[in-house]
């Protein structure tokens, strides 16, 4: 009878053919950023297959818990890493382990380990080997993610072929500088908080405010003298965030987030204010510096999620500070001569500035308190 | 309409994108009594027999009854669990032995098995055929080379080897195989008679052989449109043992019923498979419950992630879920064509015609219609579906 156990078995196999891939199999996933000579991490291994491999059911009661895992995370790690190279062989960068924290994919419960590797240098090409429970289940596969410089490599481990190498393509210091210009006219271009502040300054360039009570603005005589009001305010913004940015950047000065965001909203809706209602208009470049000081550090924010690198600090920062100034001149440049041109219709006066500023107040309200929520001081 | 798989490859490296980045944030439990994960009971006799042969084996890993004792337990436990870890966890038992091309008997019958799952066909009839040159009695070479064979529409190869099984097993399982080949090269009416005399006649017949007969029973009904299906599946369903592909026959019976409130109840709790969950989500929509939408999106998660390991053996369910659920009649056709090109069974027919005649491809069509005729495959459903009126009559 033994004999039938293993065909009664085996007719039930064959017959699902097709269909005995019922459950996802077992697949890790390996994200990698490198920067320079540091590699950072992160790797989700189901539950499931570790349990295979260490039995992290400590009780047998067929279910796994926070507490079984944490108590094994010494392992967890020792067991994975011995079994992941990031590097040459002869020379693997030492990996040490952060962080280790769970996600849910689609199959069930992964165990996720952030970890950094640093290699002696920077590499120029990464060589990975990957052999997590290959012996175990050969039909595993380490899905593995490369991130370098913004760009994104994908590739497959399997048992066949446990060893990758990358070719991390050197950018020149040329293009690194293109990379980072283009990133800060993409910021001014898609920041309307910048965007909307410029423009509150400059809605005034082209009106003079008469000093005749109840006369209001007036349009401006001459291009020059609009002119150098553009010059004066834009020349003073950029001075500010230039100045905030660098400290910023490079560390000399850090302040919280959540501040610095209110506090760009509420220059916006002071300078929107300010048209409607001028305390300040002959000297508006110094609201720009004023104010300029602050956004600097919002521009710094942005670049420190860009992530900066170590050996091109001074090229990062120079490259998107001038393409910070390149999208605002190209804002200038388009805003200057319709507003010139149309400075003398009622249009321009009513709608465009009144209403306009009105508007960019409005919204610039709303972020505020969107910002500064749970913000005692401000008062949502 | 020929699909060409290197079209994947551009697309691979996206798809690995999304399907790396595509999960939930990583998180920190708070509390250490949280259940994160659920495994397979631990308190069948199945599994402890499985840990005596683990231990066993772990012994003496070079000890070749001992492996091959333990790999199959393993790939029975894949069949129950539905589970493909299992699968390689028995490769691993064999290594050893693995990449002999002339290993033994036992090992090359499990490899054959293990290599017919992830859709590797040739390579598991070879094994076989070198198992039966070597002893030609070997009942189960022979019935899993018949199986293999029918998966491929090999039809006269399998029905030989089905006729040397009923010389060398209990009768039944011959008949059963036999059967299975009638009911799809125009003999479907005598299949089905003389099976079911078999299964009230015959003596030997065990609760495994009976789950198989009595579920090719329903799905011959099913496909004649003869309501002694639900009889069939019921008798099936009453051996008690799990069973995965039984589960799904019915409810795809159920579905064509339009009882979608039986398969919700069948399946409430079988969401880790994936075939099922497909149809969980199909009698979800059709009740228009809104966890149908949670459904979808774990099934498209779970596909997204076959793909990125580059796995092709989920087409056919991939098919049925860009055309039932997704409404992407050319996506489907896409999928059931690549499918067509590697497996000719019932389902991989029936939803190269329903997505070729969504999609108004005349070309899938007329490949559906040069089968029946081809084949004499009796399905009118499908037939009606390929324009071919004359045989839909039948």
């Amino acid at each position: 009878m033994k004999r039938w156990l293993l065909i009664v078995a085996a007719a039930g196999i064959a017959w699902l053919a097709g269909q005995v891939h019922a459950h996802k199999p077992s697949d890790s996933y390996l994200t990698l950023s490198v920067e320079s000579e540091t590699i950072s991490g992160q790797w989700d291994i189901a539950l499931r297959d570790l349990d295979f491999a260490l039995g992290l059911d400590a009780n047998q009661d067929g279910e796994i818990t926070w507490g079984e895992v944490r108590a094994r995370h010494a392992d967890i790690a020792a067991y994975a890493l011995s079994r992941l190279r990031l590097g040459p062989a002869t020379a693997p960068c030492p990996v040490k382990v952060t962080q280790q924290l769970i996600d849910d994919h689609s199959d069930g419960a992964y165990s996720v380990l952030r970890f950094t590797a640093t290699c002696a240098a920077a590499p120029k090409t990464l060589e990975v080997g990957y052999r997590l429970f290959f012996d175990l289940d050969p039909q595993h596969r380490g899905l593995i993610r490369l991130e370098y410089r913004g760009a994104t490599r994908a590739g497959i481990f399997s048992v066949d072929q446990p060893e990758q190498k990358f070719t991390l393509t050197q950018l020149s210091r040329w293009e690194q500088f293109l990379d980072y210009g283009k990133e800060g006219v993409w910021h001014i271009w898609t920041g309307f908080d910048h965007i909307l502040f410029l423009l509150s300054l400059l809605l005034p360039a082209v009106l003079v405010h008469s000093t005749v009570a109840g006369r209001g603005w007036q349009p401006a005589q001459s291009f020059r003298a609009t002119f150098v009001d553009v010059v004066k305010v834009v020349t003073a913004f950029t001075l500010a965030h230039s100045l905030t940015l660098s400290l910023a950047a490079l560390g000399v000065v850090s302040l919280p987030s959540r501040l610095v965001e209110s506090a760009i909203a509420l220059s916006v809706v002071l300078a929107a204010l300010n048209n409607l209602r001028p305390l300040v208009y002959g000297r508006r470049w110094v609201i720009a510096f004023g104010f300029g000081l602050i956004h600097g550090f919002g521009f710094a924010s942005v670049l420190s999620d860009l992530g900066l690198p170590q050996d091109a600090l001074l090229i990062a920062l120079v490259a998107f500070n001038l393409g910070v100034e390149i999208g605002q001149l190209a804002i200038v440049g388009i805003f200057l001569p319709i507003a010139y041109a149309l400075r003398s219709s009622g249009f321009y006066r009513r709608v465009l500035f009144a209403y306009g500023s009105t508007a960019i107040a409005v919204i610039a309200f709303v972020w505020l308190t969107e910002r500064a929520l749970n913000v005692q001081w401000i008062g949502a | 309409m020929q699909f060409s798989f290197p079209l994947w490859f551009p697309t691979s490296v996206a798809i690995l994108c999304a399907a790396v980045g595509a999960t939930a944030a990583p998180h920190l439990p708070i509390d250490d009594a949280q259940v994160l994960e659920r495994l397979p009971s631990r308190t069948t006799p199945q599994f402890r027999e499985l840990k005596v042969l683990q231990a066993a084996a772990a012994q003496a890993p070079n000890d070749l009854s001992r492996a091959v004792a333990l790999a199959t337990a393993y790939v029975r436990a894949s069949r129950v669990e539905g589970d493909p870890r299992f699968l390689g966890y028995a490769e691993a038992t064999l290594a050893p032995w693995w990449k002999d091309p002339a290993a033994p008997n036992a090992v090359l019958v499990l490899r054959a098995t293990i290599r017919q799952s992830s859709h590797r066909f040739d390579d598991a009839v070879s094994d076989l055929n070198l198992v039966l040159q070597r002893d030609p009695r070997n009942a189960q070479a022979i019935l899993t080379r018949a199986t293999v064979l029918t998966v491929q529409g090999r039809y006269e190869e399998a029905r030989a080897d089905c006729d040397r099984l009923g010389r060398v097993a209990p009768q039944i399982y011959g008949v059963i195989c036999a059967a299975a080949i009638d009911s799809l090269t125009g003999r479907a009416g005598s299949a089905y008679d003389s099976l079911e005399r078999a299964l009230l006649t015959l003596p030997r017949i065990d609760g495994a052989a009976r789950v198989w007969g009595e579920t090719l029973l329903g799905e011959i009904a099913h496909r004649r449109g003869d309501p002694a299906a639900e009889a069939h599946f019921r008798a099936a369903l009453a051996v008690g043992d799990r069973d995965l592909y039984l589960l799904g026959a019915y409810c795809d019976w159920l579905l064509d019923q339009a009882r979608p409130g039986e398969v919700l109840a069948l399946l409430q709790n079988e969401t880790r498979v994936d075939p099922l969950l497909l149809r969980l989500a199909l009698a979800q929509k059709a009740l228009n419950r809104p966890e149908a939408g949670q459904s979808i999106d774990a099934l498209a998660a779970r596909f997204d992630a076959s793909h990125a390991r580059g796995d092709t053996v989920h087409q056919r369910e991939n098919a049925r879920f860009e055309l039932a659920l997704r409404g992407d009649p050319q996506s489907a056709l896409r999928y059931a064509t690549a499918d067509w090109q590697v497996q000719r069974e019932p389902a991989d027919l029936r939803i190269l015609a329903e997505a070729a005649a969504a999609a108004k491809d005349a070309a899938a069509l007329a490949v559906v219609r040069t089968w029946l005729t081809e084949t004499g495959f009796e399905y009118p459903a499908i037939a009606a579906l390929a324009g071919d009126r004359r045989l839909a009559a039948k």
